[in-house]
């Protein structure tokens, strides 16, 4: 369990990013983490390895007051995917940049490479391990950084905006394999502003905005209230937008559509009573 | 004349194993908003650089064929030559931020080419209030965010009197309504007759603004023509484009027997063919 007390964090004693954070994050839980740039959702995340401390406050992982753990110590069971992978990778082959990890953490060389062929091969990057990863896409280093990570399968998983630069495939691919995980037990915590990637996969959603959690609950209730919508300066979904629209004409149709499926069969509901 | 051609072109970085770009033939005309998309490491930002001559000329590697961006061959001319007619925009503005102040950085390009200062100065005026980046007069690129750090990005390109912008996932650092502002402006910028090309996974924002999409897969173009018709093929799921929401509602209901009179972009459209399907 990782406990944020009232998180306060100023970079360069100027630009304050973090006013006060509270926040409980349970052992298997699956939470995205919303808000405008600027919010400070990346410095939260930083706060749950021990990259950044606390200013004032407290972060407690698992009982135990960080403040009094090393980075290398809390990184062991907090994982963490940065946004820009480039901040991440330094080694000259994916295979290189993946086992580096594993075996830092104590794997064998044998159970490096296993582990490192699986998660390649589970985020669609099994042909590119002699790559080195400078030359592969945007999209393809960011997986390479993802793979790092979650081959090592930490209890916690904090990834910052994970799905940027990924199409449909690779996205529905990154979804499910934090699926298996979590289903395992571990907990996944993502910053988005994917919020259709949201929607569909984490149960329970915080809103950021200047420093503040400014609502925290089950996605559902968190992204139907537009007054976070407008300050985490997100768009509507299309799904709620076309039911908008839908309901503007047939008002018997219920408040809440999100998913793809319950509008399809809205609108078959529709069209077959015409 | 064509303002991009690609002529049976084809490229490969140097150290791969296989063509970033097999046998490209299309031609871009002026004026056209092309959305440019396909799988992860489908060669589109290979493509993008191909149009200013980044490839092959910065990035080295095997070449065939040619391209021709304005008329002159992109393996014949300078790098430079290409920076007065593609614009490139990055996905990473702060990689293209090279001054301290807006000003400053809109005149870097065109004080860079010699174009002289009463011009340069007029260019920046101009830009400063086309982009809306009055208020950011006074500050220092790394105090802006990400979205502004962009429209900064975006105005020295355009310093330069592109003819065509060429912008690979420029928003997909930046929260909706910050790339919402941003692809207001290409829109905008389309409408006053520039040629944009634009690379792009989430289709759900910008489809609606592209006069064409152009789908590759594995370095190919697999399909190349005006959105609606694009998107409604199943190519788009097999291969993993991000069709948007209601134009997948729309496939779910022609697989069981529901032909909407058009296909829709958008969650209102979807409505309104709804709506008119029902009034008839």
């Amino acid at each position: 369990m990782i406990i944020l007390e009232d998180v306060h964090y100023t970079y360069d004693g100027i630009y304050t990013a973090l006013q006060g954070i509270s926040l409980q994050v349970d052992d298997g839980e699956r939470l995205a983490v919303i808000g405008a740039n600027g919010a400070g959702k990346t410095t939260m995340i930083k706060h749950m390895n021990g990259l950044l401390r606390p200013q004032e406050g407290r972060v407690i992982l698992d009982g135990q007051d960080t403040k009094f753990m090393s980075v290398a110590e809390i990184a062991r069971e907090v994982g963490l995917v940065f946004q820009n992978p480039d901040h991440q990778l330094f080694l000259d082959s994916v295979k290189k940049e993946v086992e580096f990890g594993l075996r830092n953490i104590g794997f064998t060389e044998n159970e490096a490479e296993q582990r490192r062929q699986k998660t390649l091969a589970s985020l669609g990057l099994e042909g590119l391990a002699e790559r080195s990863p400078f030359t592969l896409s945007g999209g393809e280093r960011k997986r390479v950084a993802l793979a790092s990570v979650l081959s090592t399968e930490p209890r916690f998983l904090a990834l910052d905006e994970p799905t940027i630069g990924q199409d449909a495939h690779q996205k529905n691919r990154l979804a499910q394999m934090l699926a298996e995980m979590n289903k395992r037990g571990r907990t996944v915590v993502v910053v988005t502003h994917d919020i259709e990637f949201v929607i569909e996969n984490f149960p329970r959603t915080v809103a950021m905005a200047e420093g503040q959690i400014i609502a925290d609950g089950s996605t559902n209730m968190v992204l139907s209230n537009d007054e976070v919508i407008e300050r985490c300066s997100l768009a509507p979904p299309q799904m709620t937008l076309a039911a908008r629209a839908i309901r503007n004409v047939f008002p018997e149709v219920g408040q809440r559509l999100t998913l793809l499926s319950e509008l399809e069969e809205t609108i078959m509901g529709i069209l077959g009573g015409a | 004349m064509a303002l991009i051609e690609f002529a049976d072109f084809s490229f490969k970085y140097l150290g791969a194993d296989s063509l970033a770009l097999k046998r490209i033939k299309l031609i871009i005309d002026e004026g056209e908003y092309v959305v440019l998309t396909g799988p992860s490491g489908c060669g589109k930002t290979t493509f993008c650089r191909a149009i200013n001559a980044l490839v092959p000329q910065f990035h080295r590697g095997y070449v065939a064929g040619n391209v021709y961006t304005d008329g002159k061959n992109t393996r014949e001319n300078e790098v430079a030559t290409f920076a007065s007619v593609a614009g490139l925009v990055f996905q990473n503005p702060e990689n293209q931020l090279v001054t301290l102040d807006v000003e400053k950085e809109i005149a870097f390009g065109p004080e860079n080419l010699g174009v002289a200062p009463a011009e340069i100065r007029r260019r920046v005026e101009e830009l400063i209030e086309l982009l809306d980046l009055e208020e950011l007069r006074e500050k220092h690129p790394h105090e802006m965010s990400g979205g502004e750090q962009q429209r900064v990005a975006i105005a020295a390109t355009l310093a330069l009197k592109p003819k065509v912008l060429v912008a690979d996932e420029p928003t997909s650092n930046l929260d909706p309504k910050s790339a919402e502002t941003i692809l207001e402006i290409f829109a905008h910028l389309n409408k006053r007759g520039m040629a944009v090309v634009l690379v792009e996974h989430r289709l759900d924002l910008v489809a609606r603004d592209a006069s064409r999409i152009i789908l590759m897969n594995k370095g190919r173009i697999v399909a190349d023509g005006n959105p609606r018709e694009i998107l409604a093929m199943d190519l788009c799921e097999e291969i993993g484009v991000g069709v948007p929401k209601a134009t997948q509602v729309y496939k779910r209901l022609r697989t069981r027997g529901v032909d909407l009179r058009n296909v829709p972009l958008t969650g209102v459209e979807l409505a309104e063919l709804v709506q008119e399907a029902t009034s008839q």
